[in-house]
């Protein structure tokens, strides 16, 4: 497999990284530079896990090869919190229990706290629309809901 | 001094921050020296000889470090009934089996192996489905079916495809049936479905040279996947070590053993590396364990009046080509067979069958959510037949203390109330006020009910326990067995601990990874189980440390022990509050005025123990199976689209007689998703097979499952506590209650709505259309 040279930016670090062609940016982030907290659960595009930030668009990670990444600024979920603190859309998922297993939180986060950027005040439907390429399979859903709405709530607020 | 009242309230759960900021860690994300990659050569053919193996060409190739064909591991694996081969032995019996597995330095490269393997098969003639399973002469899935291993109450039949046959006979059924006015026969089914944890299962095995094992997998219940590794193996259990990290969703799925011993098998053949296997999500459908498919058949008799008289139940479970979890979901179907009714005359057969299909597994209601799909629906078919509204029906019936179980035993004054959860939900769907059924957009909308009970399904002689230690600052740690899969126990627990003990729930941490080496013991995490026992279990750990604080505290304040009072990190004489001693000053030892030290670290523990439970009636089931029985009733309020077919769900009202609800917003969050889950079984979710047995939706594009836009306008959680006295605060197990009673609910809307009977699960937008077309299926 040929190998590429590319830089990234992750969570604000310059990487320069030997890559195959074929290795997507989900494995670059994971198995590279140890960035763990973005999911894996299904590598078709299907679940939306692996969904991070590509100039602060949402991306499915597994769709995105290393080195189209090359030049880009790329943020994980371990890039939101800052100093250990939460931000509103991380805080209303710990407050309204839309947390279970755990393991599409970042995915989910990750996608809300985009929407809520392009979409300050968005209904509920909106909100579901927003969130319908992640799956979880714990929380049926509501309390994420309800969270999303919430920080939108929050977030208005602090602006105003 | 502040109140610590913590168990009640809507706490966040203590891992939240962990998981939200994407710190915490699953197995899939633990990083290894050496590690190699595990990938899987599966069978293309439902039931096959192994006529010939070729695997030099994979083993030359640079970086692959082990090849294992099951010829080489003839080890048989299970919990219930050890039928489970790691590798296909001799023949294959689903597609999607693994024949050869290979560990490679890359995934890649193991990938690049397996491909390489040559094998030949013979097809054998295969058989899918149970009821044809059954017949004189069909092909065995098992021909050796009298050498394999299994619980005491299992009751496998050699020489068939039956790997259980659960018997109940309760009364006289004949006579009943004689008594009733009208006599009302129902068939119903539900195909295989597939629990879908987000996260994938994934093992790592590591068999050291020196004989120890190591294993982290994704594992509910990592005492058992110990237990039985060393009896698989033959290896003694004192030098396996399991672990357990965060755990993506289990919902029964990574209950018992999985593919550990295949992990450890591998990376004994490459010279002790460890070994990781992370199933992909087509092998979580092709590969790995599934819901068992059912045939239900049910023949009510009952009176003009409303009362049962007489049931004869067969329940058929299509459990695949393994049954080491399906044997026991039909003995608990079967133990519970009526649905909570009190019904005098019950024959139940319940058997769990041999096919060719992937194997069953424990799917979050054990059998329940199948079986009460059946009885539910046959509830309101049978009150139309005697022209009764459903919701009296049902309540005539009910399991009410006082009355007896299909396994004879008396439901005790405190086990809870299946009539305060109907009428709740009746009450929430406007039960028999008068509704417009057609809206002004030519829609129809309609209500229905179902009423369900489970006890947690398990062996008779369970334990669980747990640890509290006080640490040098005051602050305690909780140690369980038990594992932390999504479902909240952990912060309950803490709740509870920081309550008994009046301090703030920050002084309460709870050990996060399980380690069979350092945990206490716990069974399984399984069964809805872990509230009741574990909880149980942790309360008394806290009385123990309780006993040993006042010990030490007696020792320095010259105060009797009995005299001795535990708040606000502090003991003290409870007359004399000034007398006292922080929690942090006697976590090691207590200190005495001229300097000598008393007493020591302090630890406490508790058990429990299964209480009361034995072996049932191999002939009549009679017996007492249940621990505690959970009931509830859901309601669905639904609106369908005449024209296309379309089913909207306005609102699914669930009550459950929890007991006390020790965190309510877990406990809503518990509701939601096995709602939402049971939806999913109820309207979208099904294995479809080609005539080859190969299963044709094996990824999320076509296995479609719930997403935000498809959930109930409206969710109702009403919780109702009855306390049960010899619970932790009278707590129940509700995980896997929410699921149960979806079903039927929505099939019974449906038909309130329509006038459309369904009896095959799932009601898929196709189905439902040709329902209200009147097609034949
Ligand atoms: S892992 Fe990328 S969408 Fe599922
Ligand atoms: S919380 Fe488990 S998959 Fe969403």
């Amino acid at each position: 497999m040929s190998k590429h040279r590319i830089s990234l930016k992750v969570n604000g670090r310059l990487h320069e990284l030997e890559v195959e062609a074929n290795k997507t940016l989900l494995r670059l982030l994971r198995e590279d530079l140890g960035l763990t907290g973005t999911k894996c659960a299904c590598e078709r595009g299907d679940c939306g896990l692996c969904t991070v930030w590509l100039d602060g668009k949402p991306v499915k990670s597994c769709l995105v090869l290393a080195v189209e990444a090359d030049g880009h600024e790329i943020t994980t979920i371990e890039g939101l919190a800052r100093d250990g603190k939460l931000t509103p859309v991380q805080q209303k998922f710990v407050e309204h229990g839309a947390v279970q297993c755990g393991f599409c939180t970042p995915g989910m986060i990750m996608v809300a706290e985009a929407f809520l950027r392009e979409n300050p005040n968005p209904t509920e439907e909106e909100v579901k629309e927003a969130l319908g390429g992640v799956l979880c399979r714990c929380t049926g859903y509501r309390q994420i809901i309800d969270a999303v709405l919430d920080a939108a709530k929050e977030m208005r607020k602090a602006s105003t | 001094m502040p109140e610590y009242s913590y168990v009640g309230k809507e706490v966040p759960r203590l891992d939240a921050v962990e998981k939200v900021t994407g710190a915490a860690l699953y197995t899939a994300d633990l990083k290894f020296q050496g590690l190699l990659y595990a990938r899987l050569l599966k069978s293309p053919y439902a039931h096959a000889k192994i006529v010939r193996i070729d695997t030099s060409k994979a083993e030359r190739l640079p970086g692959v470090h082990a090849v294992l064909t099951g010829e080489e591991i003839p080890y048989r694996f299970g919990i219930y009934m050890s039928d489970k081969y790691m590798l296909a032995y001799k023949k294959t019996r689903y597609v999607g089996e693994p024949v050869v597995a290979v560990a490679a330095e890359s995934e890649e490269l193991a990938e690049e192996a397996a491909e390489l393997i040559e094998v030949e098969y013979e097809e054998l003639p295969a058989v899918f489905d149970p009821r044809e399973a059954l017949k004189e002469g069909a092909p065995l899935v098992h021909e050796g079916l009298d050498e394999y291993l299994h619980a005491p109450f299992i009751f496998p039949k050699a020489g068939t495809n039956i790997a259980n046959h659960f018997k109940l006979r309760k009364g006289d059924v004949e006579k009943g049936f004689k008594e009733a006015d009208v006599i009302v026969e129902n068939e119903f089914t539900q195909p295989m479905v597939q629990n879908v944890q987000m996260e994938p299962h994934v093992s790592i095995g590591q068999w050291h040279p020196n004989g120890r094992i190591d294993v982290w997998t994704s594992a509910q219940s990592p005492f058992a996947v110990r237990y039985l590794l060393s009896v698989g193996l033959g290896v003694p259990l004192h030098r396996i070590t399991v672990r357990v990290p965060f755990l993506g969703g289990g919902f029964g799925g990574k209950a018992g053993l999985h593919w550990e011993p295949l992990v450890v098998l591998l990376s004994r053949k490459a010279g002790g590396r460890p070994v990781k296997l992370l199933m992909t999500r087509e092998e979580e459908f092709n590969t790995a364990a599934v819901r068992q498919g059912m045939y239900a058949r049910i023949k009510t008799g009952v009176k003009r009046d409303g009362r049962i008289t007489a049931e004869e139940i067969l329940y058929i479970w299509d459990s695949g080509a393994y049954a080491d979890y399906a044997v026991n979901i039909a003995r608990a179907a079967g133990y519970s067979c009526t649905g909570p009714y009190d019904v005098p005359n019950v024959k139940c057969d319940s058997l769990t069958v041999y096919t060719n299909h992937p194997y069953g597994t424990a799917y979050r209601g054990f059998g329940h959510v199948e079986f009460h799909w059946a009885t539910e629906r046959q509830m309101d078919l049978v009150a139309r037949e005697i022209g009764m509204d459903p919701l009296e029906f049902r309540l005539k019936n009910a399991a009410l203390p006082g009355k007896v179980t299909p396994t004879g035993e008396v439901l005790a004054d405190d086990c809870g109330r299946v009539d305060q959860c109907l009428k709740a939900v009746a009450e929430e769907l406007g039960w028999g006020k008068p509704r417009e059924k057609r809206t002004e957009n030519g829609k129809l909308q309609g209500i229905g009910i179902a009423a369900l009970w489970k006890a947690p399904a398990m062996p008779s002689y369970t334990s669980s326990s747990a640890i509290v230690k006080l640490n040098e600052d005051g602050t305690v740690l909780l140690s369980l067995g038990l594992t932390e899969m999504g479902q909240g126990t952990e912060t309950a627990f803490a709740q509870m601990v920081a309550q008994e003990l009046k301090i703030p729930l920050e002084k309460v941490n709870v050990v996060r990874e399980r380690n069979t080496d350092t945990a206490p013991y716990s069974w399984q995490t399984v069964a809805s189980r872990g509230t009741f026992m574990d909880g149980n279990a942790v309360l008394r750990a806290v009385d123990d440390l309780k006993r040993k604080i006042k010990e030490t505290a007696s020792d320095l304040l010259g105060y009797p022990p009995e005299s001795i009072a535990i708040a606000d990190g502090y003991a003290f004489v409870a007359r004399e509050p000034d007398k006292r001693v922080s929690l942090a000053q006697i976590a090691t030892c207590g200190v005495l005025p001229d300097g000598r030290g008393v007493r020591g670290p302090l630890l406490g523990y508790g058990y429990y123990t299964a209480e009361g439970l034995t072996f049932l009636d191999p002939e009549t089931g009679q017996g007492r199976p249940a621990l505690m029985w959970t009931f509830g009733a859901q309601g669905a309020e639904v609106e369908v689209d005449p024209e296309t077919g379309d089913l909207r769900i306005l609102k699914v009202a669930t009550a459950l007689d929890l007991g006390k609800a020790l965190n309510p917003l877990l406990v809503k969050g518990q509701i939601y998703g096995g709602v939402v889950q049971g939806l999913g079984t109820t309207v979208m979710e099904e294995f479809i097979f080609d005539e080859k047995g190969r299963l044709l939706n094996n990824n999320l594009t076509d296995y479609k499952i719930f997403r935000t836009q498809d959930i109930p306008d409206k969710f109702v959680p009403i919780l109702i506590e009855n306390p049960q006295r010899n619970a932790p605060y009278g707590a129940r197990g509700i995980g896997e209650h929410p699921t149960i009673g979806i079903a039927a609910a929505v099939a019974n809307a449906i038909y309130d709505a329509t006038g459309v009977d369904f009896f095959d699960l799932p009601i898929t937008r196709e189905r439902l259309w040709k329902g209200l077309k009147g097609v034949k299926k």
